[in-house]
């Protein structure tokens, strides 16, 4: 199984972890996740103005090379999916959008929505599929108790994403369960950890927070997964109450396939 | 005014029910001094003066909560969006300036934060 790969910009840096797992449990997986070339960073956010055009293009060019090979477009980080995966529904829907961005883009054949857009989480569900995953873990993580933190981003809007039920959603905790460990379900799972707002208004991400653990630790979870590189930074930064390590899922899931310290860096 | 905020939005507030659930769901509620159903309201009252000059386009944080739960299909945050679009678009009605960042960064802050900060809050 061969997909484009759109790691983003701050899994070059900040995240780095989020990206290296992923690479390692991909091969442990028999899956090749081949990085598209000259990709460019997404923006972060999904431009609501529906007359924005130059701040969705490299989500366009990001989903065009991955037609051109023929290929699905894996992404890792929540906000780099929901954007690609937005946009990509604009240039399949809304006429205006896909020819004014075809109009910049200059291709030989008009990208129109062709490409699948699918986060890593859907593809060891959908492709993998958890049974299998089960099967290859030699490292289950026994007796561990950990919370899903979905947040926004991965779940909203739900006609769009189509990730999981936005209220409800289950898909991490299958993947809880498929390396070993014990899911716990808590009511704040899908709210919002506060965001790019943590850059000016430091007490009002604490108090978000503050409320996200203390739910996830009153329901006994002892720490917390995220697809995120901003709800994790937010969740370790402004959390001084409840002990809460937050990790990648990516990481866990390298650990229990035994891949964790193959390579380091 | 209304026409442009409508296109640009793409939402059509007449399908506003103003059952509240958007308001309730918005977690900078107590934040917003205009809430995101009296938003709907104000584009459909063409008091747009109102809503360029609202504490609400610097506190939503488009988690879209509101989208998703709207039994209208309404999507109040994207007329919030659109409102703090027309304002940021304007020379110099930045909601966020790079010097001002220079002074809020720490060593494990993620360049997501910086990238969607940005463009949110300017040009």
């Amino acid at each position: 199984m061969t997909y484009s790969y759109y790691p983003g910009c701050t899994l070059k840096t900040k995240a780095k972890d989020l990206d290296v797992y992923a690479r390692r449990a991909a091969i442990a997986l028999g899956i090749e996740l081949e990085e598209i070339e000259e990709w460019q960073c997404c923006g972060g956010v999904y431009p609501l103005a529906t007359d924005e055009i130059a701040s969705k293009l490299s989500s366009v060019r990001a989903l065009n090379a991955a037609k051109e090979k023929g290929q699905d477009l894996v992404t890792m980080c929540s906000a780099c999916h929901h954007v690609i995966k937005r946009v990509n529904d604009d240039m399949a829907n809304v006429s205006d959008i896909q020819m004014r961005a075809n109009n910049y883009m200059e291709l030989e054949e008009p990208y129109q929505g062709e490409t699948s857009v699918i986060h890593f989480l859907e593809l060891l569900r959908d492709k993998v599929g958890f049974d299998k995953i089960k099967e290859k873990v030699v490292n289950p993580l026994t007796g561990r108790k950990i919370g899903a933190y979905y947040g926004c981003l991965l779940l909203r809007p739900s006609k769009v994403m189509a990730f999981d039920n936005a209220e409800n959603p289950s898909i991490m905790e299958e993947f809880i369960k498929a390396i070993g460990a014990t899911p716990v379900v808590y009511p704040l799972r899908n709210e919002c950890c506060g965001g790019y707002i943590s850059l000016k208004e430091e007490e009002r991400t604490q108090d978000m927070v503050t409320k996200i653990v203390e739910s996830a630790g009153g329901a006994q979870a002892e720490s917390l997964i995220t697809a995120c590189p901003l709800c994790l930074y937010n969740l370790n930064k402004n959390n001084s109450k409840v002990d809460m390590p937050v990790y990648y899922f990516t990481e866990l899931l390298a650990e229990a396939l035994g891949v964790k310290e193959e390579v380091e860096g | 005014m209304q026409e442009q905020v409508k296109t640009i939005s793409g939402v059509n507030p007449y399908k506003c029910m103003k059952c509240g659930k958007c308001s309730a769901s918005c977690p900078s509620f107590n934040e917003m001094d205009i809430k995101p159903h009296q938003f709907v309201s104000y584009v459909l009252n063409d008091d747009l003066e109102a809503l360029l000059n609202s504490e609400s386009i610097k506190q939503c944080l488009t988690c879209f909560a509101c989208v998703e739960r709207c039994p209208r299909d309404v999507k109040p945050g994207n007329l919030i969006d659109t409102v703090r679009q027309m304002v940021v678009r304007k020379r110099g009605a930045e909601l966020l300036s790079p010097e001002e960042v220079t002074q809020l960064l720490d060593p494990e802050l993620p360049q997501q934060l910086l990238v969607s900060a940005f463009r949110r809050y300017r040009r």
